[in-house]
């Protein structure tokens, strides 16, 4: 009902191809993973998923509904964001920039309700900052940051979530906890990660960018093969098994010959 | 701590009444408190007996100050929501409605009227020549930003600076080529603006711009909101940013367009009076807007005051007061307001 797909997307940017034919299907309720190097394109396609850049070609289907013959607002109505800025210049509160996810839901000059209230006290208190919501956003620390803009993805109440790099400048507790709580919310999720362990532990399956095209996609084990984060990333990996888990877990080294 | 806002509200409002009050009161030809009250009701109710005052006394209140405390209580407040509109603009807190390059448009569409010596409309040919050449430059400034299809704000900023240099040698020249005496004088209204021109009639063209921008924005509050926050959030929250930030500039040149052919260039307001209205009830627009509103209206009419009576019976233009009195007003609300915040 609420699947996540890619169809033949294509994305350019002042003229330059950033992303040539992805196809991707996240199944309800399923978190895939986006990996791939630096310029690969993973930040590129996702923005195409919350509506930031257009697509040149192809179709992005939520359900049935067809992404970009929506309207703005019924769009994000279905796909909720998590980017990865997070400045903001103007002083804002938790709980003004949590509310901000009740936005695609209202219509002009409509009122906050008791509802609206009620939503964003919940997703305040499932991702744990309802004590921080009179605090000034820009004060909080790189962990609380990301919880609130959690929050506003949950107030949101969209079935979809894109989700652009959430664990950067997370220390790694934080990191474990941000992506326990997305996988705790049920949502149809896909999320781009730096961390490979941290992809084939979250995800149930993996898409591996590269040069704006997907190389590999499968479950983690499936995809993370030596030889295929020797051939992208341009790392040695060694596979051995999480502990107390079927994730694959990678030990990383440099190219031989270029390491010590 | 942010202050309620109803009590924000209820005292802007109580300073704005008690200095239209005072702007009706206070000025060179005294005139009884009871005196003021009674022309006022008669003008209003058609109640009282006209013999009671001097025609004198009649044109002052009626003609002259009641038109220009109201002048003065509309462009506070149109400045200060232009200036808020701005600084959602072009996302950040520290832009005002002239970095977008109309104040100096303004200056030369007034000042080349002057200079060539035409009014075909009279003594609206100034106002109208600013009003157009705020369009221009606004037109210029709208096309380069535009460029590329991005309408990012450090495009647009950098497009009204440039503009504002051009426009600024180019009013620099026009002064310098004439020899008429009175067109330093001029030049000074359409740059660091007056109310002196007050009257009824000039009324009606600021009020009306001011409600209209006032209502769409208010419809936009929201939308405004995610802005703030950034293109790619706003764009995840259903805001095509590029698309409001277009419909957003119209209105603030729209409106600043009609408030600077009117008055000029009075500076500082837009860039204070919403500055402090954040720090008083934070940036929602839906809160920030009518507090910007409310407060720039008795900013303006209070200045007006000081600027008439500071040294009477010379008349201070108005621009110069509210930069020597919203300087430090300004620099005490950043010090005592936002120690809990990081915005600065």
């Amino acid at each position: 009902m609420t699947s996540l797909t890619l169809s033949d997307v294509h994305i350019a940017i002042g003229g330059t191809p950033i992303v040539t034919g992805v196809d991707l299907r996240v199944p309800s309720g399923r978190r895939a993973g986006i990996i791939g190097p630096n310029g690969s394109g993973k930040s590129t396609l996702l923005r195409a998923v919350y509506r930031h850049l257009p697509i040149a070609r192809g179709s992005i289907t939520v359900g049935d509904e067809d992404l970009w013959r929506l309207t703005p607002r019924r769009a994000a109505r279905l796909v909720a964001a998590m980017p990865q800025e997070t400045k903001s210049d103007f002083d804002v509160t938790a709980w003004e920039m949590a509310a901000a996810g009740r936005t695609p839901h209202k219509r002009p000059f409509a009122p906050d309700t008791a509802e609206d209230t009620a939503i964003v006290t919940d997703a305040l208190t499932r991702a744990g900052v309802a004590h921080l919501a009179r605090r000034h956003f820009a004060t909080l620390s790189g962990g609380e940051k990301q919880r609130v803009l959690f929050a506003r993805a949950l107030a949101q109440q969209a079935p979809v979530l894109v989700l652009d790099e959430p664990t950067n400048h997370l220390d790694v507790r934080h990191q474990f906890e941000l992506l326990d709580l997305i996988t705790e919310a049920g949502t149809t999720v896909v999320a781009a990660l730096h961390d490979l362990n941290l992809a084939a532990a979250y995800c149930d399956d993996l898409y591996v960018l590269s040069g704006g095209r997907v190389v590999a996609h499968g479950p983690p084990a499936d995809v993370l093969t030596p030889p295929l984060v020797g051939e992208v990333f341009g790392v040695d990996a060694h596979v051995t098994a999480a502990p107390g888990s079927d994730a694959p877990h990678l030990i990383l080294r440099p190219r031989s010959g270029t390491g010590r | 701590m942010r202050a309620k806002p109803w009590a924000a509200y209820a005292v802007l409002a109580a300073l704005l009444v008690a200095g239209l009050a005072g702007s009706v009161l206070l000025g060179t030809v005294d005139v009884p408190v009871d005196t003021v009250a009674r022309v006022i009701a008669w003008h209003l109710t058609g109640q009282g007996d006209p013999a009671a005052w001097s025609v004198s006394q009649d044109t002052v209140i009626w003609n002259l100050r009641l038109p220009r405390a109201l002048l003065a209580a509309l462009v506070g407040a149109g400045l200060a929501v232009s200036g808020a509109a701005t600084q959602a603009l072009v996302r950040n807190p520290l832009a005002d409605p002239y970095v977008l390059g109309l104040t100096y448009g303004a200056a030369v569409g007034a000042v080349a009227v002057i200079v060539i010596g035409v009014a075909p409309l009279g003594g609206a040919t100034a106002g109208a020549a600013a009003f157009a050449g705020a369009l221009g430059a606004f037109a210029v400034v709208y096309g380069l930003a535009r460029a590329g299809g991005t309408f990012a704000p450090l495009r647009l900023i950098l497009a009204g600076m440039a503009v504002t240099y051009g426009l600024s040698g180019v009013t620099s020249f026009l002064v310098l080529r004439t020899d008429d005496p009175g067109m330093t004088h001029s030049v000074l209204f359409w740059l660091f603006g007056s109310l002196a021109e007050a009257n009824w009639a000039a009324l009606g063209l600021p009020a009306l711009a001011l409600v209209v921008t006032m209502t769409a924005l208010l419809a936009q509050a929201r939308p405004l909101n995610a802005l703030l926050l950034g293109d790619e959030t706003a764009a995840g929250l259903g805001v095509p940013a590029t698309r409001l930030r277009r419909r957003l500039f119209l209105l603030i040149a729209l409106l600043t367009g009609v408030l600077v052919a009117l008055a000029g260039g009075i500076g500082f307001i837009g860039l204070i009076v919403p500055h402090a209205a954040r720090l008083l009830v934070g940036s929602d627009h839906r809160r920030l807007l009518p507090v910007a509103a409310l407060a720039g209206a008795a900013f303006l009419v209070l200045v007006d005051i000081a600027a008439r009576v500071a040294l009477h019976p010379q008349e201070l233009p108005v621009g110069v007061v509210t930069s020597v009195v919203g300087a430090p007003l300004f620099l005490w609300l950043v010090h005592t307001r936002a120690r809990d915040t990081t915005g600065l």
